[in-house]
């Protein structure tokens, strides 16, 4: 079943194919953009762990790493049901594109619960800088700058994850009375897009905060 | 061939829908290219009545006319509404969004809506950013140094960080948008080569926006969290470096600089093509250097920091990078030159204003040499001998070429012709005043004038006062175009659709054109300034 | 000066040097751009359009003048570059026999310390015909120091020492600026250099109010604050005896290796130097962080670079102290000192 505004070819548009392509650069275009915006916090990340290693390291140490581990896995898994959920829809599988975009959202939404649950937990630790910050250490400088950057870079990231969450409902819910179809189903591919460019960013967030405190 | 469409019959994109509302929620690319001319030009006058106070002051020598705060706090508002909402959206968002999809033969921009957007975010951050300058005012400078604002300023800070930060993301999806519609909307036939300089132009410009605007908008972020939370990214006492401050600001507020020129030189591609009825000598040339400008534009950054503690190697790398950026400048000053060579050259007003960036440009350029200049950096920097380069080069030029190409497209976004004589006036009057104001300020910045300030040793006001009297002159000179192009609107004589006999697509529409542009889509044969190939249309020769 | 001076003077090495380059340059960009303006001109009114339907010789480019007009400016550029490098070199590499003096940036003054102890503000008196290098450091925000007729300039961080250099050739009176905007009074951050013929300089410096030098003023604080308590000169204090270590070579317990310098010894003061200096570990250095000002930290690390060489006996004589070759005021017995002087720690 397709409704007549699903394949609402916008005027200045020769075909719909046409359109879809567009459509896809300009997420494209969009993502180029968010790489150049976490970009940004990556360098200054960069450039400052290479002046405070030993600093940024007792940071790492910190870190609850069962739950960024988790969260990790939690991500990835959503990733797997999104792109299970645009392979549906190609195939003209309206129900199973239903359930899968809403299972992807509800992941993420399990992701969100996670990174709230640890970011109390520093609280409890003190480890909030501006709020309230304690260290062990002498110079307690650097290692409250490492969590100047946690918080900002997962925070950033969450608020874009929680952007995703709401567009794939938003999509389950157009899926469901049946705005899209195996020729129409561009706003699934691109939020999917847009899906994948967030959990990259959150391996990469895993590796540069997570990862250096294993032992 | 394409299918003319007899003005009288159809209504054209101004008449095609009434109402407030038919405006406020267009999706038409030229209504939405009025919204912004309507908003940029009350910018540009509020940042220039920010720079008539400033020249005022320093008619004296010392700071009696505003106090020492209140200045920092002229200046300030002045470079951010002139940099924010006025140069980086002007041409891009005015003559960009009207012509772009004209000039490729598209009915619309890619994403219609996306661009209504844009404006809506402009506005928000523009009304938020004055919220902040009339509620008190932000006195840190357009550049927002720390430590001293993310923790000695006890200004609006956080208020002008967040408008901004808005406004970026209106300019990156304007940006976007163009990107999309070049690469995916050209008419049938039109191929690269064969899209006017103004496209190429505009394509480097959007890329650059794309890619540069979303580093100004972490490095903001950075900045309301460090005065929000008192941490110190920036600030030295918890581990931080005002340095990285600096390589992130410039990393984006050098390639702005390009976003704001690179669109007036792409006018004036077109003011010297049509105006000498040629084809911009070196076509190829001036497209590739539009996207070289572009590219090495990102890696000249550190020129802005020769003596704020940058390493002697990569200073010496920034500089021989910052003049390398010059060459395909120069080459585009050489090929716009060339062009007027045996060709048939008229004096209307937008050539008078391309002529002007030529020459303003030029002499805006080459001072751009000496800043390169190691050596001769360490003395200028910071002084008014930088404002001069960078005035001479964003009023001269772009201000000019925006003006310029105002002053083209006017009969074809008005239907209607502006008063010639009262225009040519205009023209040389802002090009008298302009003089006058940014030359003795070379002068000032070699003598060791340092920026900002409200007040300077005694022996220098000569200078200061030849200085403030241009301003004046140049301020007139502005006020008259607002005047008679307003007038012209409702008044002027109508216009055809060819008034220039110029080659381009959105000369083969009415003017004003139709909401849609075009009836039926051209299909392109031509190359681009096929003058010889057109003459039987425009009758010529 | 007359107001009609269009050019400020020229009163070092580096203006003179700097002259040069500039009037070069201004030749080249002028002449370059009046052609490009006369040709502009020329071609304005040469063809003038005078039939309105004329359509004139459609020239579309030619390939080996855009290869000229690309290539041989590029030569150009890369003359100007070098130029500019090699005179940036110059200013930024200080003679090894520099006069040393200290410059604290605070909002809105600048305060000068001469190593003998002299003090001033907003005024700085250097001999002509020798290189002053200034050491400068900011209390606050960024600030910058320039002086016009010396062609110098350098932004001044907090945190961080920054150096710049002259040799003053003519006596006179120089404006002094701050160019990095720093708030309210930044345009009342002025001030005059006095450069003066060595009779005259001597003269001044006789007249002077130094109360005891630098290095002085720093032992002095090298006591109050605690410091002789465990940087010990016997040797095997809580920390490293701090003789003859300025401008050395300092191996951290992370294995990092630094230069003792002057950036190095504040951050120790600070706690920023990265942990404890191998051969250290037990005993973890307390930070000075606000507790001395910048002009104290300057004073304290004058004296530490004054030290002696650890196996030496004088410590550094200065004028009006009475204290023993311990860094001790005599008769007063340190609780547990041994008298094996000499003996280094294995790791330095």
């Amino acid at each position: 079943m397709v409704s007549a505004k699903s394949l609402a070819l916008r005027e200045h548009y020769a075909t719909p194919q046409h359109q879809r392509d567009t459509a896809t650069l300009g997420m494209w275009l969009f993502l180029a953009t968010e790489v150049m915006f976490f970009g940004g916090l990556f360098t200054a990340f960069a450039v400052y762990r290479m002046y405070y290693t030993q600093g940024f390291l007792e940071g790492s140490r910190e870190m609850t790493l069962v739950i960024g581990t988790v969260n990790t896995a939690v991500l990835f898994t959503s990733c797997l049901t999104m792109s299970l959920a645009i392979r549906a829809i190609a195939d003209g599988r309206q129900f199973r594109t239903y359930v899968l975009l809403l299972v992807t959202a509800g992941i993420g939404l399990v992701f969100v619960a996670l990174k709230f649950t640890e970011y109390y937990l520093h609280y409890e630790e003190h480890k909030v800088p501006g709020i309230w910050f304690t260290s062990n250490q002498p110079n307690s400088g650097p290692e409250e700058l490492f969590f100047v950057f946690y918080f900002v870079m997962t925070g950033l990231h969450v608020i874009h994850l929680s952007i995703g969450i709401g567009l794939t409902a938003l999509l389950a819910f157009r899926t469901a009375v049946g705005r899209f179809s195996p020729g129409y189903h561009t706003p699934i591919s691109n939020v999917g897009l847009y899906w994948h460019f967030v959990d990259i960013v959150w391996s990469f967030l895993y590796v540069i905060f997570y990862v250096p405190g294993f032992h | 061939m394409i299918a003319k469409v007899r003005a009288a019959e159809t209504p054209n994109y101004l008449t095609a829908e009434q109402g407030i509302r038919s405006w406020l929620l267009t999706t038409d690319h030229k209504r939405i290219a009025l919204l912004y001319i309507a908003a940029i030009t009350f910018f540009f006058m509020l940042g220039g009545v920010a720079a008539l106070l400033m020249r005022l002051e320093l008619l004296t020598p010392t700071a009696d006319l505003v106090q020492p705060e209140t200045y920092n706090k002229l200046f300030t508002a002045h470079g951010v509404i002139m940099v924010w909402f006025f140069l980086i959206p002007s041409i891009p968002t005015t003559l960009g969004n009207f012509l772009i999809p004209l000039m490729v033969g598209a009915k619309d921009v890619a994403f219609p809506k996306l661009n209504l957007f844009s404006w809506y975010l402009f506005m928000t951050g523009g009304c938020i950013t004055l919220y902040a300058l009339a509620s008190g005012g932000v006195d840190t400078g357009w550049t927002f140094y720390t430590p001293f604002s993310t923790v000695y300023s006890t200004t609006h800070v956080i208020t002008a960080a967040i408008g901004i930060f808005i406004v970026g993301f209106s300019s990156i999806l304007t940006g976007l948008n163009f990107i999309t519609t070049i690469h995916r909307l050209r008419a049938p036939g039109l191929t690269w080569f064969r899209l006017p300089l103004f496209i190429w132009s505009n394509y480097a410009t959007s890329v650059v926006m794309v890619l540069a605007t979303p580093v100004l908008a972490i490095t903001l972020l950075m900045i309301v969290v460090e005065r929000v939370f008192q941490v110190g990214i920036f600030s030295p006492w918890l581990g931080g470096d005002p340095v990285l401050f600096q390589h992130l600001f410039w990393f984006y507020s050098h390639p702005a600089v390009y976003i704001m020129v690179l669109p007036s030189m792409g006018v004036v591609s077109e003011l010297v093509a049509a105006f000498s009825r040629r084809s911009v000598f070196g076509y190829t040339f001036v497209a590739f250097a539009s996207i070289a400008i572009a590219v090495i534009s990102f890696l000249v950054w550190g020129h802005h920091m020769f003596v704020a503690g940058l390493s002697v190697y990569s200073a010496m790398a920034f500089s021989f990078l910052s003049y390398l950026v010059a060459v395909p400048s120069a080459v585009k000053v050489f090929n716009w030159t060339a062009t007027l060579y045996k060709g048939s050259v008229s004096w209307d007003t937008p050539m008078l204003y391309a002529i002007g960036f030529i020459g303003l440009f030029t002499i805006g350029g080459m001072t751009g040499l000496f800043l390169a200049a190691l050596g001769i950096d360490v003395h200028v920097t910071d002084t008014y001998f930088v404002i001069a380069h960078f005035h001479y080069i964003m009023v001269g030029g772009a201000v000019m070429g925006y003006l310029g190409g105002l002053h083209y497209w006017w009969p074809k976004i008005s239907g209607r012709m502006y008063p010639e004589t009262l225009a040519k006036a205009s023209a040389l009057t802002i090009f008298l005043g302009f003089n006058l104001t940014f030359f003795p300020q070379f002068v000032l910045g070699w003598l060791g004038m340092p920026r900002r300030y409200a007040s300077y040793p005694p022996e220098w006001q000569f200078l200061h006062i030849i200085s403030t009297a241009g301003a004046t002159i140049l301020g007139v000179g502005y006020l008259l175009p607002l005047v008679y192009l307003t007038w012209a609107w409702k008044f002027g004589p109508s216009a055809g659709p060819n008034p220039w006999r110029a080659t381009g697509l959105e000369w083969q529409v009415p003017s004003p054109p139709p909401k849609h542009n075009f009836e039926v889509t051209p299909v392109i044969t031509r190359k681009a300034y096929d003058y010889a190939g057109m003459k039987e249309e425009l009758r010529l020769g | 000066m007359n107001s009609l001076d269009l050019l400020p003077p020229t009163a070092s090495t580096y203006a003179n040097q700097l002259n040069d380059f500039f009037w070069v340059m201004v030749a080249v960009c002028a002449v370059v751009a009046t052609a490009i303006a006369i040709f502009l001109i020329y071609c304005a009114v040469r063809y003038h359009r005078k039939d309105p339907d004329e359509l004139p010789e459609q020239i579309r480019g030619d390939n080996k003048l855009e290869i000229t007009w690309t290539v041989v400016p590029a030569i150009i550029f890369m003359g100007m570059f070098g130029w500019g490098a090699k005179t940036y070199f110059d200013v930024e590499q200080p003679p090894v026999n520099s006069m040393n003096i200290y410059v604290v940036a605070e909002q809105w003054m600048w305060k000068i310390q001469h190593p003998d102890g002299i003090r001033e503000i907003n005024t700085l008196h250097v001999p002509i015909d020798t290189p002053v290098r200034l050491t400068m450091i900011s209390q606050d925000v960024i600030h910058d120091f320039f002086v016009p007729a010396f062609r110098i300039k350098q932004d001044v961080l907090p945190r961080r020492y920054m150096t710049i250099w002259f040799q003053a050739t003519k006596a006179g009176k120089y404006h002094l600026f701050c160019a990095e905007y720093c708030g309210a009074k930044h345009a009342g951050m002025i001030g005059w250099v006095y450069a003066m013929n060595p009779a005259d300089y001597q003269q001044w410096v006789d007249r002077g109010g130094g109360e005891g030098s630098l290095a002085s003023t720093g032992e002095k604080l090298f006591h109050q604050f605690g410091c002789a308590n465990c940087h010990r000169y016997e040797g095997h204090g809580p920390g490293p005896d701090l003789r003859g270590l300025y401008g050395h070579q300092v191996t951290l317990a992370t294995g990092v290796t630094r230069i003792a310098d002057q950036t190095y010894l504040r951050d120790c003061i600070m706690g920023d130097k990265g942990g404890p200096v191998a051969g250290f570990r037990d005993h973890i250095m307390p930070t000075f962080q606000g507790q001395l000002s910048e002009e104290q930290l300057l004073a304290v690390i004058s004296y530490i670079q004054a030290m002696g060489p650890a196996t030496g006996t004088q410590t550094p004589s200065s004028a009006g102290t009475t204290l023993d070759d311990y860094g001790r005021q005599p008769g007063i017995a340190e609780p547990g000192a041994t008298s094996t002087a000499g003996t280094k720690p294995d790791s330095r």
